[in-house]
């Protein structure tokens, strides 16, 4: 199926920002599952806030925040009733565009002639609205865009998603401690990518959202929800709201010359010290959301009449990734461990023209041990054997 | 794919255990009438007397060896399986009786039993691989039925079975589970434990109890200086890691660590 194309945002006269206040965005919520999209949004389930359907802005997150530290996560209750008055919990978006399990086919052996009939899986994709998208996440979906629809081989069920799906970012108007999209030049200010953009304004006077339209579709949505416009005023308000999240922003990763720092640096005593806290237990890979890898099993019934192929996440932190005839060639948590972390910063860069990290931090506080992957640079960066920028083509080489 | 000459004859054979492993191929409600289908039941007293003689063509094995008596008898199965794969933390670590490995059996057995003097035992309870060689271990406690009907599948079409070794937080994440250690501060085994069960207890906010035992690479260590993170006390630690599979290497080395150190 196509890429849709996006629609370059022209602003025009017809399309200035405007207001929505809190039943507003409920009208949008409404709009679009009349307009036959299953909404996603933020919802609190378990502790924390994960991202499934919603039908009304009561089963948003009103007045819930969280505190994330490495390894730790925990939802505080706010003194005021913001909606979007969080940052990110352990679901990426990719689970609606990337399903953690699929069919490939199945196939049925015929009774007659024992000639087996292969049934290829319908695509499922249907209409689906993200609601509260950050930028990072944004940005996130950017790079997967990249890896499953932007060479010759397109994965048809990601690429179908992806165009039945309608995105309302929402600018981010705090920063969780593990953050660090500055770094990472992926936020907090949502540049791209959606559909909507929506700031939360929320003070003793009102309680509003500024709505922009960054496509056509979101434009022509934003001019049915009979919201007020704004004046320059409340943009001003809009962006010094996310100026002031991405000076709250504590957390850094020096990107400069990381690609060479790391290739010069696969033998640094730091990856044994980290693989001796590393679990291995893949929870980084899953919670990340650019993070692509996937594996297909087959399986056959009893009978031996029907066998069906399954495509599921999987994570190079397990030992059947690296596994090929005479065993794993990644046994140890050293070599998973920098595998990762040198394809996600350095050869992500070469195989796909970016960085591999967004600088989300969930990997950071989904480990359930608190690794940080910028403090590990960092570590390698005050004791690099080989500095930035003088590393030779072969070293480089030796991290593929 | 050719038809087979004639079924493959299946055994399932006790040693000590609760049973619950076995049920579990009594409790494939759905997948029973195949299974009995696809292989002759041979040997499976919890389900039949009827006993064809063997050699059999696979042999499933439950329990772990406690006795002078059943450390003998192991060694006739494996003579007359082709196969073997046993079933369960008791077969494969040796079990919530393998407790009895960290202390000495005789004070137990003279506390326990008004006569002792009838009571031949073995120091501790070991696992069939202790023994003899053993061509699959299928982990759990109990095993889960969907994964020993994939491993009978598997046998029956001569192909791998999907049993991965990975940790339970790959379901975890799978599934959409919140993580009950980071969100909660909840211990929890999940991150050093073999997947299988799909986790469970996490789904209902609970940590892993550690049921299938290490996983494929058990990064105990880092794990128990989490725990402690947390607030709990070694012998609290020691006794996480000493549950259903206290036996296995991976767990053993971490229990006896924070019980010297409790």
């Amino acid at each position: 199926m196509a890429r849709r194309t996006p629609k370059t945002h022209t602003p025009g006269p017809d399309d200035a920002p405007m207001l929505l206040d809190v039943e507003g965005l409920g009208r949008l919520i409404a709009l679009l599952a009349e307009e036959g999209y299953v909404v996603l949004g933020p919802r609190v389930r378990d502790g924390a806030v994960v991202y499934d359907e919603v039908r009304r802005v009561a089963d948003l997150p009103v007045g819930w925040t969280e505190e994330q530290a490495p390894g730790r996560y925990r939802l505080v209750r706010r003194d005021d009733e913001a909606v979007f008055g969080f940052t990110l919990g352990p679901h990426a978006w990719k689970r609606s565009l990337f399903p953690p399990r699929r069919r490939l086919w199945r196939a049925e052996r015929s009774e007659g002639d024992g000639a087996f009939t292969i049934a290829e899986e319908p695509v499922e994709a249907p209409k689906q609205a993200f609601l509260g998208v950050r930028a990072c996440e944004l940005a996130a979906i950017a790079v997967q865009d990249r890896v499953f629809m932007g060479g010759a081989y397109v994965d048809p069920v990601y690429a179908a998603r992806r165009a039945n799906t309608f995105i309302v970012a929402v600018n981010c108007t705090q920063a969780a401690a593990t953050c660090f999209c500055a770094s990472m030049d992926t936020g907090p200010q949502a540049r791209s990518g959606f559909d909507l953009a929506l700031t939360e304004l929320l003070d003793d006077d009102r309680h509003v959202f500024l709505l922009e339209a960054g496509t056509e579709t979101g434009r022509s949505f934003a001019a049915r929800l009979s919201a007020a416009p704004a004046v320059p005023e409340d943009v001003a308000a809009a962006r010094a709201v996310v100026a002031r999240t991405a000076e709250a922003l504590t957390r850094t990763l020096d990107t400069d010359g990381i690609r060479d720092l790391l290739f010069g640096n696969l033998d640094h005593p730091r990856w044994d010290e980290v693989a001796s806290r590393c679990l291995a237990c893949t929870n980084c890979t899953l919670v990340c959301p650019t993070c692509f890898c996937s594996t297909v099993e087959d399986t056959t019934d009893l009978t031996g009449a029907v066998a069906e192929r399954w495509q599921t996440w999987d994570s190079c932190f397990t030992m059947d990734f690296s596994y090929i005839h005479g065993g794993s060639v990644r046994k140890t948590h050293r070599a998973r461990y920098r595998q990762w972390l040198t394809h996600k910063l350095a050869s992500w860069i070469d195989q796909f023209g970016t960085s591999g990290c967004v600088g989300c931090g969930r990997c950071i506080t989904w480990c359930p041990v608190g690794i940080d992957l910028t403090e590990e640079v960092r570590a390698i960066r005050e004791s690099a054997d080989i500095p930035p920028h003088t590393t030779s083509a072969n070293q480089a080489q030796a991290g593929r | 794919m050719p038809v087979k000459k004639r079924k493959p004859k299946l055994a399932v054979w006790k040693f000590a255990s609760c049973d619950g492993c076995q049920l579990s191929l009594l409790d494939c409600e759905d997948e029973l009438l195949a299974i009995a289908d696809a292989v002759e039941i041979a040997y499976f007293p919890e389900a039949t007397r009827a006993v064809v003689r063997g050699p059999y063509d696979l042999s499933l094995v439950e329990g772990s060896i406690t006795t002078p008596h059943d450390a003998e008898r192991i060694h006739r199965i494996r003579r007359s399986s082709k196969y073997l794969v046993t079933i369960g933390a008791c077969a494969t670590s040796g079990g919530i009786q393998a407790l009895r490995n960290f202390k000495n059996v005789n004070e137990f057995i003279s506390l326990v039993y008004a006569h002792p003097e009838y009571i031949e035992t073995l120091k501790v309870s070991t696992p069939i691989a202790y023994h003899v060689s053993v061509d699959f271990e299928l982990q759990g406690c109990p095993i889960n039925k969907r994964q020993l009907v994939e491993l009978i599948s598997a046998y029956l079409h001569d192909r791998k079975p999907n049993l991965p070794a990975h940790s339970v937080c790959v379901a975890c994440k799978r599934r959409g589970t919140v993580c009950v250690m980071v969100a909660h501060g909840t211990p929890c085994l999940g991150p050093v434990t073999h997947a299988g069960c799909g986790a469970i207890c996490p789904a209902y906010h609970r940590g892993c109890y550690g049921c299938y035992g290490p996983n494929e690479s058990p990064q105990t260590a880092s794990l128990a200086a989490r725990f402690e993170a947390l607030g709990m006390g070694h012998a609290d630690i020691a006794r996480a890691f000493r549950l259903f599979t206290a036996n296995a290497e991976a767990f053993r080395h971490e229990s006896e660590a924070h019980e010297h150190e409790a």
